[in-house]
C-alpha cells in the first residue's frame, strides 16, 4: 500500500523529556488517521514535528515515498502539509479573507488582487460546505467559524496533507457534526486527514485507522472498524477507564449561590445576554447549564465570578450579597472559577507551574510573610499538586507554563481552584482538552468536592457530561433559563429541543 | 466578555525568556563589529589605532576605571527604570524627563538646604527620587484610569519635563552669567565611601555604591516579593492577573512610579556627584533617558544584567574619549560609540524577533 507520510522512527528532545520516542506514524492518501493518547504523550509535538515547527533529534520523514527534511511551516506549505493548531493562529483585527491570503497574497504590481483570491475562497467554500463571511473580522465570528477559516487557509494553499489538533474541543455538538460532515468530504476529495482527539466516539465515527500514542511511544496502529471505544481508551490508558461516574444520592442543603433576577445588557445587540435570570445552587449539588455556546452562559459565569459588571439583580454568595464586591473578595470568601478561556484566564503563560498554582493564593499567610514569597512552601504546594492530579511536564514545577502540553495545562488551572476548597465552584467546560482518564479523575474530583457539601456549578456543552454528572440540568436558552431538570426525568433529546428553545418548561 | 479591543500598544520583546547572557555578549561582539567597520571607513590608516582605545582606554590606570563607575551610575539608573517598567509589560520612554526632573529636585534642595548638614546629600537624593516619580505618575495615571498610550504620554512629558526643568532651575536655583544652575553645597555631595581611594584622581564616589545597591533592591522586590509577583502577572497576561483579582490599574501607577523613582535618582546621583556636574538651561532633552532603554535591552530587563549593560556602555564610552589621540574628533566618536550600543541593542531585538518567527528552536538545550 501506498503512504503519502511516513514519519519514521521519530524521536524528539525538549528539556528534562523525551516527547516523541521513536514514533512511526503512516498515513494512507485519502485516509482519516486518528491519533490518540494521554494528555502529554506527544501528539501535538509529533505534528509540529511533521509541521516543520520543530526539528527532531533523529528519525525521518518520507513524502509520497521520497525522504523530505521540512525545514519550516513554510516549506511544509509548500510540500503540501497544512495544520490547524490546538490554539488557533489568526490575526484578530483582520477580515476572514485577509486572513485565508495572508502570507501567500498574489500581486499585481504591487497590488493584492484581492478580488482573485475572493474568488478562489468563495469556491472553496462552496465546494466543502464551508460557510463563512469573508468580510468578517475574526474578532467578530465564533471560534467554530475561526476554526473554518483555519481549513480555508490549509485549503486556499491547496494542501494535500491536513492536521487537525483537537479541532473538536472547542466546539459544540452541532459544530462537531457539521466538522466531521467536512471531514470526511474532504477525505472523500483525496485529502489525507491526520485527526487528533481525546473522544474516541468521534474517532469511531470518522476515522480510518488510529495510531495511539503513550508517553512518548508508539504502542500500535489499528483499523477503527476492528475495535472497540473501550479497547481504544485501554490501549492508551494502560487500564480500563469507567466512564460512567459513581454517585451516591444526597440532599442537597442550604443555597450557597443565589441569582436574582440577574440582567447583563449587551452593548451591540438589543437582546440582553443575560435577561432577567434567577437560579440557586446549593450545598453538595452538581448544577450543570447545558446549551448552545453564546446563550449568555459565560456573561452569566464572569458575573458571578466579578469579571463583568451587572445591569440589574443580585448575586449571592452564602448570604451575602456580593454584586458590588471586587473578583479579589469573591475568591478569597469561597469562589473557586475554572474559566473557559485557558489561555486567556486561567494562566499566565510564561510563569512557571509553581507560580500558575498559587495565582490565586499567593498573598495567604501560608505562601508570604512580610510580603515576601515562600519559595519553599510554594514548590511544596506545586509538587503536592503535581502528584495529586498528575500533572505531566518536562521540567515539574519549574516547568513554564508555555510549553505544557494542553491537557496538562487544563489539569493545573484544575488542581489550583479544587485544592482551594471552595464553598463555590464555577466550572466551565472543567475537561476540555482532557483525556479520558484524566476526565474519569476530574470529574471524581468534582463529586468529591459536591459530597464534601459544596456547590458546583458547571457549563457545559457536551450532553454527556451533563447528564453523567448533574444533580440538577438548567437549560439556558437566550440568556434565560428554560428548563430545570433532574438528569433521571430527562432524556438527551428532549434537552436538545430545550437548548434549541423549541421548548420551554419551569423554569423555578 | 472583558474588554473587547486588547490595547497592546509598543511592546518590546521580552528578552529575558529567549535569551541569556550568552546573547548579550555576542549582541554587544555584533556591536563592536560594526562599529570597527564603521571606523575603518571613516578613516582606514586609524582605524585600528582608534579601536584599540576604544577597547583598552577604559583600563589603563585606577582613575579611567573609577571614571567608568561614574560615567556608569546614571545610566544604571535609568536603565533600571526602563527594565523595571518593562517587566510590568510598560516602555517607559520617558526617563529622560523623569531623568531630568530629579535632577532638578536635587540641585534645588541641594543648594538651598544647607541647614540640613550633613543630611543634605540624602535630602537632596530623596528630592530627585520623589520628582521623578511624581513625573511619571502623569503618564501614569492616564494610562490605568484613561488607558491612554503610555509612550505618547512619555513623550509629551519628556519635552514638557525639559522646559519645566529650565523653568525651575531659572526661578530658583539659576546663575545667569553661565546660563546654568548654581554649584550645590558641598554638603549636598554624595559621600565619595572610599571610591577616591580605591579609584585616585577619578570622578567616582559613593553613587555606584548606591546604584548597585538599588539595583539588588530592584532585583529582590521583582523575584522575591508579592508585589514583583503581581507586577510580573500583570505585566504578561493582563486578563489572567484580572481573574486571580489583582488590581491592574494600581499596579501600573507603582510600577511606573518606582521606573520614576529609579529615573529621578539618576538624575540625582548624577548631578550630585561633585563632579563640577550643572544643569544647563537649554532645549536638549537629556541623553541618559534613552541610554537607559538600551542598558534595559542589553541587560535583558534583569536588574543585575542591567547593572553590567551600564558599565559596558560607560566602558566604551570612556575608552572612545580617548581615541582623540589617535585624531578623532569626538563627533565622530560620538557617532562610534552609539553605533556600538545601538547595534548592539539592535542585535537583540533581531534576535528575538527572528525567534519568534522560527519557534522551532523553542524547546531545544540552547
Ligand atoms: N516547547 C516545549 N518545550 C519543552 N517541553 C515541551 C515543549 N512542547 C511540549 N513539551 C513537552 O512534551 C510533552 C508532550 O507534549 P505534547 O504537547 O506533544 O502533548 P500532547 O500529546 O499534544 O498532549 P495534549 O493532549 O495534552 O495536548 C509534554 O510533557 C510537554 O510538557
Ligand atoms: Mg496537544
Amino acid at each position: 500500500m501506498e503512504y503519502i507520510i511516513e514519519m519514521l522512527n521519530i524521536v524528539k528532545e525538549f528539556p528534562g523529556i523525551r516527547a516523541n520516542d521513536d514514533i512511526t506514524l503512516q498515513v494512507k492518501k485519502g485516509e482519516i488517521h486518528a491519533l490518540l493518547g494521554e494528555n502529554g504523550a506527544g501528539k501535538s509535538t509529533l505534528m509540529s514535528v511533521l509541521f516543520g515547527m520543530y526539528k527532531p533529534e533523529s528519525g525521518t520523514i518520507k513524502l509520497r515515498g521520497q525522504e523530505v527534511h521540512i525545514s519550516g511551516p513554510k516549506m511544509a506549505n509548500e510540500l503540501g502539509i497544512g495544520m490547524v493548531h490546538q490554539h488557533f493562529k489568526l490575526v484578530h483585527n483582520f477580515t476572514v479573507l485577509q486572513n485565508i491570503i495572508l502570507g501567500v497574497e498574489t500581486t499585481k504590481n504591487g497590488f493584492l488582487k484581492i478580488d482573485e483570491a475572493r474568488k478562489k475562497v468563495m469556491a472553496l467554500s462552496e465546494q466543502y460546505g464551508l460557510k463563512v463571511d469573508p468580510d468578517a473580522l475574526i474578532s467578530d465570528i465564533t471560534v467554530g467559524m475561526q476554526q473554518r477559516v483555519e481549513i480555508l487557509k490549509m485549503l486556499y494553499r491547496d494542501n494535500e496533507i491536513l492536521i487537525f489538533d483537537e479541532p473538536t474541543a472547542v466546539l459544540t455538538p452541532q459544530e462537531i457534526d457539521e466538522l466531521m460532515t467536512i471531514m470526511k468530504g474532504l477525505a472523500a476529495e483525496g485529502k489525507s486527514i491526520v485527526f487528533i482527539t481525546h473522544k474516541l466516539e468521534e474517532i469511531k465515527r470518522v476515522a480510518d485507522r488510529c495510531t495511539v500514542l503513550r508517553r512518548g511511544k508508539s504502542i500500535g496502529t489499528v483499523n477503527v472498524a476492528d475495535v472497540t471505544i473501550e479497547q481504544m481508551s485501554e490501549m492508551m490508558v494502560g487500564r480500563k477507564v469507567i466512564l460512567h461516574v459513581e454517585k451516591a444520592q444526597m440532599d442537597a442543603g442550604k443555597p450557597v449561590l443565589e441569582v436574582k433576577n440577574l440582567t447583563i445588557r449587551s452593548e451591540r445587540a438589543k437582546k440582553n445576554k443575560v435577561n432577567n435570570l434567577s437560579l440557586e445552587v446549593r450545598e453538595g449539588e452538581i448544577v450543570c447549564i447545558a446549551g448552545v455556546d453564546g446563550n449568555g452562559q459565560s456573561e452569566l459565569i464572569y458575573a458571578i465570578s466579578g469579571l463583568v459588571p451587572v445591569n440589574e439583580g443580585q448575586i449571592i454568595l452564602k448570604g451575602e450579597d456580593i454584586t458590588n464586591k471586587s473578583i479579589r473578595y469573591r475568591n478569597v470568601h469561597g469562589l473557586s472559577h475554572i474559566p473557559e478561556d485557558r489561555h486567556k484566564l486561567g494562566l499566565v503563560l510564561d510563569y512557571s507551574l509553581a507560580e500558575n498554582l498559587i495565582l490565586m493564593e499567593y498573598f495567604e499567610p501560608r505562601f508570604q510573610k512580610g510580603g515576601f514569597l515562600r519559595n519553599n512552601e510554594i514548590i511544596k504546594h506545586a509538587n503536592k499538586l503535581i502528584e495529586q492530579f498528575d500533572i505531566r511536564s518536562s521540567e515539574g514545577y519549574k516547568t513554564r507554563v508555555r510549553s505544557m502540553s494542553g491537557g496538562n495545562q487544563q489539569k493545573a488551572i484544575a488542581a489550583r481552584e479544587l485544592s482551594r476548597d471552595p464553598d463555590l465552584l464555577l466550572a466551565v467546560q472543567p475537561t476540555r482538552g482532557l483525556d479520558v482518564g484524566a476526565i474519569e479523575y476530574m470529574h471524581k474530583q468534582i463529586v468529591r468536592a459536591r459530597d464534601n457539601g459544596k456547590a458546583v456549578l458547571v457549563v457545559s456543552f457536551e450532553l454527556s457530561e451533563v447528564m453523567r454528572l448533574a444533580d440538577r440540568i438548567l437549560v439556558m436558552f437566550e440568556g434565560e433559563i428554560v428548563a430545570n431538570v433532574r438528569p433521571s426525568e430527562v432524556t438527551e433529546n428532549e434537552l436538545g429541543l430545550y437548548m434549541a428553545g423549541a421548548k420551554r418548561g419551569d423554569a423555578g | 466578555m472583558m474588554s473587547k479591543k486588547d490595547n497592546k500598544g509598543f511592546r518590546i520583546p521580552d528578552l529575558t525568556r529567549v535569551a541569556g547572557p550568552i546573547s548579550s555578549i555576542g549582541a554587544i561582539v555584533v556591536g563592536l563589529i560594526i562599529g570597527l567597520i564603521i571606523l575603518l571607513i571613516a578613516n582606514p590608516s586609524k582605524a585600528l589605532e582608534g579601536f584599540g582605545w576604544i577597547i583598552g582606554g577604559s583600563l589603563q590606570s585606577p582613575k579611567d576605571i573609577g571614571n567608568v563607575l561614574y560615567y556608569a551610575t546614571p545610566i544604571i539608573m535609568t536603565g533600571l527604570s526602563v527594565a523595571f517598567a518593562f517587566r510590568t509589560s510598560l516602555f517607559n520612554i520617558g526617563a529622560s524627563g523623569q531623568f531630568i526632573m530629579g535632577a532638578v529636585g536635587a540641585v534645588i534642595v541641594g543648594v538651598h538646604g544647607k541647614f540640613l548638614g550633613s543630611f543634605q546629600w540624602v535630602a537632596a537624593l530623596l528630592a530627585s527620587m520623589v520628582f521623578g516619580a511624581l513625573w511619571a505618575l502623569i503618564p501614569g495615571i492616564l494610562k490605568a484610569f484613561y488607558n491612554v498610550n503610555e509612550v505618547i504620554s512619555f513623550i509629551m512629558t519628556n519635552y514638557i519635563g525639559m522646559y519645566l526643568a529650565n523653568i525651575l532651575v531659572r526661578e530658583t536655583v539659576y546663575h545667569k552669567l553661565t546660563n546654568r544652575s548654581l554649584p550645590v553645597a558641598a554638603t549636598a555631595n554624595i559621600p565619595k565611601m572610599g571610591m577616591d581611594k580605591l579609584f585616585p584622581e577619578s570622578m567616582a564616589n559613593g553613587g555606584f555604591i548606591i546604584a548597585v545597591l538599588i539595583a539588588i533592591l530592584v532585583y529582590i522586590l521583582l523575584n522575591k516579593t508579592t508585589f514583583g509577583f503581581e507586577l510580573k502577572a500583570c505585566g504578561f497576561n493582563k486578563d489572567a492577573s484580572r481573574y486571580a483579582g489583582i488590581n491592574a490599574k494600581k499596579n501600573i501607577v507603582l510600577s511606573l512610579l518606582i521606573a520614576g523613582a529609579l529615573a529621578g535618582i539618576g538624575g540625582g546621583l548624577l548631578y550630585l556627584a561633585g563632579s563640577g556636574k550643572y544643569i544647563y538651561v537649554e532645549d536638549v532633552l537629556a541623553a541618559e533617558g534613552f541610554t537607559g532603554i538600551s542598558v534595559a535591552l542589553l541587560g535583558m530587563s534583569h536588574p543585575i544584567g542591567t547593572l553590567f549593560a551600564g558599565l559596558f556602555i560607560a566602558y566604551i564610552t570612556v575608552g572612545g574619549s580617548y581615541m582623540q589621540l589617535a585624531g578623532f574628533v569626538p563627533e565622530i566618536i560620538d557617532i562610534i560609540t552609539a553605533t556600538i550600543i545601538y547595534f548592539a541593542a539592535f542585535a537583540l531585538i533581531l534576535r528575538s524577533v527572528l525567534q519568534r518567527f522560527r519557534f522551532r528552536k523553542a524547546g531545544d538545550k540552547s
